[in-house]
């Protein structure tokens, strides 16, 4: 199955190929979780500090599903 | 020496020094000018006549030698976009100067007569009125620049643009940054008309020779700073090459997109498909591109966090700073602008004409839903500056923020709180933060209650931002947070460090305890934020405001706004339970 990934700020350093906002699709098995897939990517654990699949919030050990739209945020705040 | 008030009289064009009343003492910052202001200011005075006052107080730690993030300075009076008291705060110059000078506040207040317009000159030696008869109707960009060359030693120059000489309601008090631009603004409320109102232009600080800032306890405020400090250069998003130095406020660009949560085309989705162009990233990859302009630029002497950025335009030459995450979401999200050059081109003209950015990119959406020009007609955007600029009739609309120009084209869907509109995160995908809008006394303000930490960015705390639970007690914890750091001096942005590292919470109320020989710890930050709220609801309960004004705009209880589909359901039960504890309703 396949989903796309998003990551931003001081995470795209780990994926200099992407533009910025633009996704990485991904093909993974049934049953992956988000950390799995932040792992394959090769981004710091420490570094993550939320993932958001579909706009909502997620935890690193939920599984993904055909099509999920999965962000990494780094720290970020300001406004 | 003990810190004094200095008050000035505009219309006997007098001053005088004066000790700071006990009852103020522990007061400064936002607590001094909210105190002032509740006890010299008439709560149901025009907010443009004689009666109000304009309130300019330095925080706690402001002056200090070598306090982090530390030079905001509090602007406080009744507001003419709310009508209710108001608190606005800016970083450049001003702060620790005003505190070098020994002042705790400078009070503005009369109004001259025969309509004349001053600049004022504070230095050690008193204050000086001249005529401002030669800056009157230019732009600050050439104010900041004829005040530098005609009065020596580097001073802060507190102006205001053509908006506030006209008194409209969205006029903001501009403040020089450290190369002299104007920029840090007290954008929110309409302070700039007060200043306009009391007939002064400018006010020109010199701290040359003034006593400086009395430390009560130096080992204390020594180690309180250590603390802060260790925590601010530790955390990842406040650390050198971090996530604010590196990218910005407007790092949150492409992150509250993601979340559904960025007003787009005046509130009427989550989600914007041009984000990415106007985004933090796109601000550092043209910095690059271009070969000019910067990064981690800061906003006032000793910030060692460094958000602004100067945002260089086509030719390379300096445009503007900053692209504000604000400013780059109101100009340019919220009108379907995904140009980044017309975003920072606007931003230049705001901080030329005086106008907050928030309220000005609002004020254009509105006018956009109106009919006046379509969504994402960016030059027809920039236009609306001319109109300002020479004060047309639809000018002066636009000069007078949203609800005046939402009347004038007679639209119903406007984002704003008493009297004053939202900033850039959608209440119905993030909840908190609608609770920070409907019940702050400032009218809707991020930065009065700034849930987004939990709710977005996981600091302090991880909450869901699409649940209604538990949303009233966490804004007002942060509501009370801000207060206290707003009277500090201190940055608000040190709040993301301290809230995930203990010893940096401690840390920042022991420097205040330093400083000023009050028994603060980090226990006491809360209570004396609540202490400060309180004077603040009660002066809006009685300049009139009751429950009715804590409420969120009525098209977002029916309207679904998508990616989540969700509509306000936070209930009004809950919202009058934020400040149940005054009697300020």
């Amino acid at each position: 199955m396949q989903v796309e990934v998003r990551v931003f700020a001081t995470l795209r350093r780990y994926l200099p190929e992407l533009g910025i906002g633009e996704a990485k699709v991904m093909e993974v098995a049934q049953g992956t979780t988000l950390d799995e897939i932040r792992k394959i990517l090769g981004l710091p654990a420490d570094e993550v500090k939320v993932i958001m699949v579909n706009h909502k919030q997620a935890f690193p050990e939920d599984p993904v599903e055909d099509g999920d739209r999965i962000t990494y945020v780094p720290a970020v705040a300001g406004g | 020496m003990a810190r004094k008030i200095l008050r000035i009289d505009m219309a006997e064009l007098s001053h005088a020094y004066e000790e700071v009343p006990a009852k103020w003492g522990k007061w400064a910052g936002r607590g001094l000018t909210s105190a002032i202001v509740a006890e010299e200011v008439e709560p149901t005075c025009h907010p443009l006549g004689p009666n109000n006052k304009l309130v300019i107080a330095p925080g706690w730690v402001s002056g200090t030698p070598a306090a982090p993030s530390s030079g905001r300075t509090s602007f406080g009076g009744k507001s003419p976009l709310t009508g209710g008291i108001k608190e606005s705060n800016a970083g450049g110059l001003s702060s620790q100067k005003i505190a070098k000078l020994g002042l705790a506040a400078i009070i503005l207040e009369g109004m001259p007569k025969g309509g004349k317009w001053y600049t004022l000159v504070v230095t050690k030696d008193g204050v000086s009125f001249e005529s401002a008869a030669d800056l009157m109707g230019k732009g600050l960009y050439e104010v900041d620049q004829i005040l530098w060359k005609k009065y020596p030693n580097e001073p802060a120059v507190i102006g205001i643009g053509q908006v506030g000489e006209e008194k409209l309601s969205n006029a903001g008090i501009s403040v020089n940054d450290p190369e002299n631009k104007p920029g840090r603004y007290a954008g929110r409320g309409g302070l700039g008309a007060v200043m306009g109102a009391r007939g002064v232009k400018a006010i020109i600080v010199d701290d040359s020779g003034g006593p400086g800032v009395e430390i009560a306890d130096m080992d204390l405020f020594k180690t309180g700073r250590k603390k802060l400090t260790d925590a601010i250069t530790s955390h990842d998003l406040t650390k050198p090459a971090g996530g604010l130095n590196s990218f910005g406020t407007n790092v949150l660009m492409n992150i509250i997109n993601e979340a559904g949560g960025l007003p787009t085309r005046n509130f009427s989705a989550g989600q914007f498909e041009g984000a990415a162009q106007i985004s933090g990233e796109m601000v550092a990859e043209m910095v690059e591109k271009r070969g000019a302009g910067m990064t981690g630029h800061g906003c006032h002497p000793g910030c060692i966090i460094k958000c602004s950025n100067i945002y260089p335009d086509e030719n390379g030459e300096e445009l503007v700073s900053c692209v504000e995450y604000e400013t780059a979401w109101a100009l340019g999200a919220n009108c379907g602008i995904d140009d980044l050059d017309y975003v920072a081109k606007m931003t230049r003209e705001c901080n030329d004409l005086g106008l907050d950015t928030i309220e000005a990119g609002n004020t254009v959406a509105i006018a956009m839903e109106g009919g006046a020009l379509e969504f994402g007609d960016k030059v027809g955007a920039l236009g609306l500056f001319d109109e300002i600029r020479q004060m047309t009739p639809l000018g002066r609309i636009l000069g007078q923020g949203v609800e005046a120009t939402a009347k004038a084209y007679g639209v119903h869907r406007i984002p704003t709180v008493k009297g004053q509109s939202m900033p850039a995160y959608e209440p119905r995908a993030i909840k908190g933060i609608g609770v920070t809008y409907a019940t702050t006394p400032m009218g809707a303000d991020h930065t009065a209650g700034y849930t987004i930490a939990p709710e977005i960015a996981g600091v302090g705390g991880k909450v869901d931002p699409l649940s209604d639970e538990g949303k009233a007690e966490l804004s007002l914890t942060f509501q009370a947070a801000t207060a206290f750091v707003d009277s500090s001096g201190y940055c608000l942005f040190i709040a993301f460090p301290i809230l995930d590292i203990p010893e940096g919470w401690a840390g920042m109320a022991e420097s205040v305890a330093g400083v000023t020989g009050m028994e603060i710890t980090g226990d006491d930050v809360i209570p004396i934020g609540k202490e400060i709220l309180k004077i603040e609801r009660e002066f809006n309960a009685r300049a009139g405001f009751t429950a009715q004004d804590d409420r969120p705009p009525e098209f977002m209880r029916y309207e679904e706004l998508p990616p989540h589909n969700e509509v306000w359901t936070i209930t009004d039960t809950v919202l009058d339970e934020v400040y149940s504890w005054t009697n300020g309703k």
